[in-house]
Formats: C-alpha cells, sequence, structure tokens
C-alpha cells in the first residue's frame, strides 16, 4: 500500500487529539509540557508531509522554526517548573492550589 | 524567492523590531557588568526608556511614509508595514513605556528589580511588533512565541512568591497548548495554500467550496488558539489566575499589549485568511462573543481581589470588541481599533493604582484596601474614578467611542439583538467598576490604612492615562481619524 499525504494528515491528527487529551486529563505538569510536546510534534509532522507534497522546502523550514520554539519552550517550562518545585515541593497540578484553577 | 539579497527596504520594515532586541541585549550586558556594580537599578529604566523612544521616532517615520506612498514592503513581501501596523505598533510602544514607567518602583519593593525585567519587556514587543506587521505565517508564528515566552517569565519573575511561580506555570501550560493548536492551524493552511504568504493562503482557501473539511480544520484549530489568547470564554479560565500572581505592571503589560496583539493577529487572519468564510465563523464568533460577555461582567460583579476583577472585566472588554469582528464592516474595525487605544490607558491608570497600593510594606490588593483612600489622596482618588467611568464606557470619557462604534457597526449590519445585550451589560458593568469607587470613599477600619507610595515613573503614568484618558474622551476627532486610517490598510 502506498503511504499518501492523507495518512500523514490522520496521523498528525491522532497525535493532536492525544495531546490535547493529555493537557486536559494528566495531572503532572511533566506529562502536560510532554503533551505540548505532542502537539507541536503533530505540527512538524503535517509540515513536512505537505512539503513533500508540494515539492517545497518552505514547509520544512518551518519545522525547524517549530522546533526551536518548542525547545525555547521546553526550557522556559522546566526553569519555571524549577522556580515552583522549590517553593511547593510537588510537580502535581492539583496541589498547586494557591490560586484557583 | 530566488536570488534574493537583503537590501536597505528589508532592514527598513524591520527597524523598531532590530531597535528592541538590540537595546535588550544592551541591558542584559550592562546591567551584568556595569549596573550590578553601581548599584543603580534604575539606569536600566532608563536605557529601556532610550530604547522605546528610538522605536517611537522609527513608527512615527513609518506613519509619515504610509501617509505618503502607501505599505512599505520587505524581506520578499513577508513583513509589511501598512497603516494598521503603525497604529498597532504606536499602542505597543505606549504600553511598554507606561509598564516601565510603572517598574522601577514596583520591583524594588518586591525585592526582584533586575536587568532581566526589562530585556523582557523589550523582546516581548520585539514579538508584537512582528505580530502586527508579519504576513507570512512563519514570521507570525515566531513573533507570537517570541512575546509568549518572554510574558512566561515575566509573571514568574517574583521567584520567591508561590503566587507568581503558579501563575506562570499555568500560564505557560495553557499558552503553549494554545500556540500548538494555532501552529497546527498555520501547518494546516499551509497545506491549502503551498506557501506560508498570508496573500497566497487567502486565495487558496478562497478558491475551495465552502464545506471543505481543511478549511474548517484550520479555523477551528486557529479559532481555539487565539480565543485563548484574548481570554475568550470558555477559553479564559488562565486569565484571573495570571493576572493575580503576576508582578502588578506585568499584569498590566500583559492585559493591553498581548491582548491587543492577539487581536490583530485575529483581525488580520479573519479577514486575509479566512474573509472567504465569513458566513460559517460569524454565527460562532457572535455566540462566543456573547458567552465572554456574560461570565466577565457577572463573575465580576462577586470579586473582592482588584486584580481579579479586573481581569473578569478585561474578559468582558474582549467581549466587546469581538462584537466589532462580528459586524466586520469599517465602522465596527474603527471601533475596535479606538476601542483598543482608550483601553490601554484606562486599563493601564487602573493597574498603576494597584501597584502603588502598599499596606505596611505589602502590596495591597483587596477592594477593601481602598477605602479611606479618598481623605488621604484627594486628587489621585479622583483620578481613579474618571478611569473606572472610562472603562464602564461613559461618555465624555474615552472608553464610550469604542463601544459607541461597536454599537453604531452591530445595529448597522442588523445584529439588534446583539446591540441589546450588549447595550445591557454596561449597566452589569457599571455596577462593579462604581463598587471600585464608592471603596475610596467609604470610610477606614479599624487596621493600618493602605497608602499610595509612588515613585517618580508610577506618577507621570498614572497621572498621564487619567489626562489622556478625558483628552481622547473630550477630543476624539484625531484619534478616530488615526484608527479610522488604520482600519482603512485592514480592510484594504
Amino acid at each position: 500500500m502506498e503511504i499518501t499525504t492523507s495518512h500523514y494528515v490522520v496521523l498528525s491528527t491522532l497525535l493532536l487529539v492525544i495531546g490535547s487529551v493529555g493537557i486536559l486529563t494528566r495531572r503532572n505538569i511533566l506529562v502536560l509540557l510532554m503533551s505540548v510536546e505532542l502537539i507541536l510534534n503533530a505540527v512538524n509532522i503535517n509540515l513536512v508531509a505537505f512539503s513533500a507534497a508540494h515539492q517545497q522546502v518552505e514547509g520544512q523550514v518551518f519545522a525547524i522554526f517549530v522546533i526551536t520554539v518548542a525547545a525555547a519552550e521546553a526550557a522556559v517550562g522546566l526553569g519555571i517548573l524549577i522556580a515552583l518545585f522549590r517553593n511547593k515541593h510537588t510537580v502535581h497540578a492539583d496541589e498547586i492550589d494557591l490560586l484557583r484553577w | 524567492m530566488d536570488g534574493f539579497t537583503f537590501t536597505y527596504d528589508d532592514f527598513h520594515v524591520l527597524e523598531p523590531v532590530v531597535v528592541l532586541c538590540l537595546f535588550g541585549c544592551l541591558i542584559l550586558l550592562s546591567d551584568a557588568f556595569l549596573v550590578r556594580r553601581v548599584g543603580k537599578r534604575g539606569l536600566n529604566a532608563v536605557t529601556a526608556l532610550v530604547a522605546e523612544g528610538i522605536v517611537m521616532i522609527s513608527v512615527l517615520g513609518y506613519l509619515a511614509e504610509v501617509r505618503a506612498g502607501g505599505a512599505l514592503s520587505g524581506l520578499g513581501g513577508s513583513v509589511v508595514v501598512d497603516g494598521f501596523g503603525v497604529f498597532f505598533n504606536v499602542i505597543f510602544v505606549l504600553a511598554a513605556t507606561l509598564t516601565i514607567l510603572l517598574s522601577a518602583r514596583y520591583m524594588e519593593s518586591e525585592g526582584e528589580h533586575r536587568g532581566e525585567y526589562y530585556a523582557l519587556l523589550l523582546f516581548a514587543q520585539a514579538g508584537m511588533s512582528l505580530m502586527a506587521t508579519g504576513q507570512d505565517l512563519v514570521v507570525l508564528f515566531v513573533a507570537l512565541e517570541t512575546m509568549a515566552l518572554s510574558f512566561y517569565v515575566l509573571v514568574g519573575f517574583l521567584r520567591r512568591s508561590r503566587k507568581s511561580n503558579e501563575a506562570a506555570m499555568k500560564y505557560l501550560i495553557l499558552g503553549a497548548f494554545s500556540s500548538g493548536l494555532l501552529a497546527y492551524g498555520f501547518s494546516v493552511l499551509y497545506g491549502i495554500g503551498g506557501s506560508t504568504g498570508l496573500a497566497a493562503v487567502g486565495e487558496a482557501v478562497a478558491a475551495r467550496e465552502a464545506e471543505d473539511w481543511a478549511t474548517a480544520l484550520a479555523l477551528v484549530t486557529i479559532t481555539v488558539g487565539l480565543f485563548f489568547k484574548i481570554s475568550a470564554v470558555p477559553f479564559h479560565m488562565w486569565a484571573p489566575d495570571v493576572y493575580e500572581g503576576a508582578p502588578t505592571p506585568t499584569t498590566a503589560y500583559v492585559s493591553v499589549a498581548s491582548k491587543a496583539a492577539s487581536f490583530a493577529l485575529m483581525i488580520r487572519l479573519f479577514i486575509e485568511v479566512f474573509g472567504s468564510a465569513a458566513e460559517s465563523w460569524m454565527p460562532l464568533l457572535a455566540a462566543i462573543a456573547l458567552v465572554t460577555m456574560t461570565i466577565g461582567n457577572l463573575a465580576a460583579v462577586t470579586q473582592t481581589n482588584l486584580k481579579r476583577l479586573l481581569a473578569y472585566s478585561s474578559i468582558a472588554h474582549a467581549g466587546y470588541i469581538l462584537l466589532g469582528l462580528v459586524a466586520g464592516n469599517e465602522t465596527g474595525l474603527r471601533g475596535i481599533a479606538i476601542y483598543i487605544l482608550a483601553y490601554v490607558f484606562m486599563n493601564f491608570g487602573a493597574f498603576a493604582l494597584i501597584a502603588a497600593l502598599r499596606r505596611d510594606g505589602e502590596a495591597a490588593e483587596e477592594l477593601d484596601d481602598l477605602n479611606g483612600l479618598f481623605a488621604r489622596a484627594p486628587g489621585y482618588t479622583i483620578l481613579v474614578a474618571i478611569l473606572m467611568l472610562s472603562l464602564a464606557g461613559i461618555p465624555p470619557m474615552a472608553g464610550f467611542y469604542g463601544k459607541y462604534y461597536i454599537f453604531l457597526a452591530l445595529l448597522g449590519e442588523g445584529h439588534y439583538f446583539l446591540a441589546v445585550v450588549a447595550a445591557l451589560y454596561v449597566a452589569v458593568a457599571a455596577f462593579y467598576y462604581f463598587r471600585v469607587i464608592r471603596a475610596c470613599w467609604l470610610s477606614q477600619g479599624s487596621d493600618t490604612p493602605a497608602v499610595l507610595e509612588m515613585g517618580l515613573g508610577s506618577r507621570v503614568a498614572l497621572i498621564g492615562c487619567g489626562v489622556l484618558t478625558v483628552v481622547i474622551g473630550l477630543f476624539p476627532q484625531r484619534f478616530l481619524d488615526l484608527a479610522g486610517e488604520s482600519v482603512l490598510a485592514a480592510v484594504k
């Protein structure tokens, strides 16, 4: 069976859904950050697949920017998590309750 | 883009961004090697103000050029400075300047007065500047993330405060989630258009049939992502927490500048890319605007913390601004522009007051802390009353004109129901703004009273906001013209 662009789009949509469900249901902040990465990787799969379909490099360049942004986001996220952990000694969203969600 | 060479035009459209980034780096370096030794952290604020001055000159230069010869284009058309971009850049300069004026004293009192703070303010502004002028999906995405990442750190800047840590964490998780959704929408748009330029994507979207699944997928993910950014209900849950936990000057900056930038992005995308699919998103947008006004206004009534109250009121304001987009005609967009301009001054003024309010050396943020303020600082209390009246949208204050034009636009397009409901909520809003005014006049209980501790910067910021709120209200014509000019560029 030939793998077409629509297969990639289905895969990326599934990753998007898994990531979104993860953010809405999981309670460990590290898992939440991983879910965000999952969504950004869904974006990358889309971009690279469309880039190949359109026979261009623009999409791949976009993907590199997305990867860079994902790295920066992870760095800032973990930095804030460390600051939070120093004060609170927990990584569970349920116990972060000083402000009402 | 074969044979692309970097010319003066390419640099010219990036001037504000380049200046902001260079000054941001300069502040980081001078703070590490110079200011820290001298021990005068206020120097960083001065450097940041110089940067704002240069950016303002550059933006006013754009205004003259755009008026004389139309939009300036650079970098292969991926950055275009038109009236719309100039208008929003003016907003960002004003917001950043007011934030800097407000910050020095506040961050000093909180014991976190560092150079990085000002550098991040400038980096965030660089991102916002590109959000308003970008014409390319990649540029817009990177600009949005530059803004967002700077804001996550700014919100968590009070490292030793648990509230600030928590607010930053929540902001980051939900902000990153919404950026991810938005990026997903962008990737689908790229798939549809085969190009990252907004114009090409818009044409490709218009060429597809109305019930197209790919357009729908892009529209839904991008809309949800943007709704998070402008804190529209039901994606507003982060706003009150972030507003309460963040250092107050940052709260003001986030609530005004990041919201204005997100609306700029929203207007660009909805008009240029999804303009042809207007019939499918209009009812959705109207429903969201209605729910946003309802929840924002009703929740604000029950708040006792001033920052949370303003957070819910800003959610309600987002609802009104969305209505301008629902009407979608020139009057509505002009209303949005003048609304955002007035919103800068009235909201900043309100936060300037909260930032200055202290009791026993601690930040005082409760509604009760205002008690007896009239007896101690009558002049400032009257400024507060003016700002609150403006936020409520009562003439002749600046806040009135935004609402007026948006209602006018709704009536012009036959959305009578929306206009009536929106007008009714103005009464609800007046109730909780008057509660703030009343609190200032109530007599003091037995506790030590909260006092206004203001440096020169916050004095200038608060008085400037109050005066401009009245000036825009009394002499609106010049500002309405400016807003109209920016709108013409957006609808072309």
